[in-house]
């Protein structure tokens, strides 16, 4: 069904190509027709009811069974709900932070959203802090939201962290090569010398 | 007073529909009901199906790549980190596998092991239910054991639990011997 787009898989796409899933031509008597869910990550969106269309120009990859995206150069981050970035804290005004993380606006973190806050017992983040926490609201009406505790409410590493050290901005190809399954970067370094790293999808390093 | 004079209203209250008959009740029941849905709005429209949609968005790379989670600690340096990255990283399966035949391996008892202990166990508890007397023959006479064995079976069970002294000069025959289960 989407015989055409796997045929593309590992080759340069640019913004305006068009992808139009067919119905299967020949079907078979045997096998039950069933429909083939496609998921499409970053770089495709949907267009009618079977047209893919390309948004951004990289290279086609694919994961079995049926996903696909658009690998491309990037340096400016755009919030994805469920993702983990490293922000830094601009505004302390009541009960809300403001956080810079690279946006195109700040985005919001409550002070209920670490683990053990109440309210009264308040978290103990400063002005110009660095923050590990996670979005959960993040599309483009609406302003971005933070939050540093799970759903179950456990912190699992989120939060602020670290005094001292060094804040890298990279490309967020880098990003994405050093959290890889088996990425080679990450191997290397581990080998170096003994350290802590965190990584943010924004594209920072500390 | 006549039925005419009385209002609706009052005629469907509850103590004057006691002396009701249940078909009139029953009438009475469904003109109201046939009145209350009258009063429902409908649309108008034929009906609509919301089409299953084949093709699914998704915004972030974490799915698409499988990426780790965002916090490393190298050679011990943080090991709150370390743990945190045992626990959040999806474990890969062959390891999965690997950790769990081992842990099989070490708990649990191979056949081969189990038939050996058995046998010595048997010799074991054999020695045991002997008397002092019969000690010294024990030991070398395990096939005279057998052989009576099928006979005194079915009576062994009970002489020892009984132990009546009469039964001491059947000792000699029928030993009071740690059965092996007979298949």
């Amino acid at each position: 069904m989407f015989s055409g787009l796997r045929e593309k898989v590992g080759q340069v796409l640019v913004p305006g190509d068009e992808f139009s899933l067919e119905v299967q031509e020949t079907l078979s008597l045997t096998e039950p027709l069933k429909p083939e869910k496609v998921l499409l990550g970053p770089g495709l969106k949907r267009r009618g009811d079977r047209k893919l269309l390309v948004v951004k120009s990289g290279v086609l990859r694919h994961k079995q069974p049926h996903v696909f995206w658009v690998e491309n150069h990037q340096r400016r981050y755009v919030p994805a709900k469920g993702e983990t970035i490293i922000g830094i804290i601009t505004v302390k005004s009541g009960d809300v932070f403001k956080l810079d993380f690279g946006g195109s606006e700040q985005a919001s973190l409550s002070y209920l959203a670490f683990e053990g806050a109440t309210k009264r017992n308040r978290p103990n983040v400063q002005v110009g802090d660095l923050v590990f926490a996670q979005f959960i609201v993040a599309n483009q009406h609406m302003e971005p939201e933070l939050v540093c505790v799970d759903s179950a409410g456990r912190a699992n590493g989120l939060g602020v962290f670290g005094a001292g050290g060094l804040l890298f901005s990279v490309s967020l190809g880098l990003v994405r090569r050093l959290l890889r399954p088996r990425s080679d970067v990450l191997s290397d370094l581990q080998k170096l010398f003994p350290c802590e790293l965190v990584v943010g999808m924004n594209g920072r390093l500390w | 007073m006549s039925d005419s004079k009385l209002s609706k209203n009052l005629l469907r209250m509850k103590f004057m529909q006691r002396g009701l008959d249940a078909e009139t009740r029953k009438q009475l029941e469904e003109d109201e009901r046939r009145i209350i849905s009258d009063e429902h709005w409908y649309l108008d429209l034929p009906e609509l199906r919301a089409r299953e949609n084949l093709i699914l968005e998704e915004q972030s790379l974490v799915s698409c790549e499988d990426l780790k989670y965002g916090r490393f600690s190298f050679k011990g340096f943080n090991p709150e980190v370390e743990k945190l990255m045992v626990t959040m990283n999806p474990k890969e399966e062959e390891e999965e596998r690997q950790e769990e035949e081992v842990s099989r391996m070490q708990t649990d008892v191979t056949d081969e092991e189990m038939a050996l202990r058995y046998e010595s166990l048997v010799g074991s508890m054999r020695k045991k239910f002997t008397r002092k007397k019969n000690q010294a023959s024990e030991e070398g006479d395990t096939e005279r054991v057998s052989l009576k064995r099928d006979q005194a079976s079915e009576e062994g069970d009970t002489e020892r639990v009984s132990r009546k002294r009469d039964q001491a000069s059947e000792e000699g025959d029928t030993k009071r011997v740690f059965l092996k289960p007979q298949d």
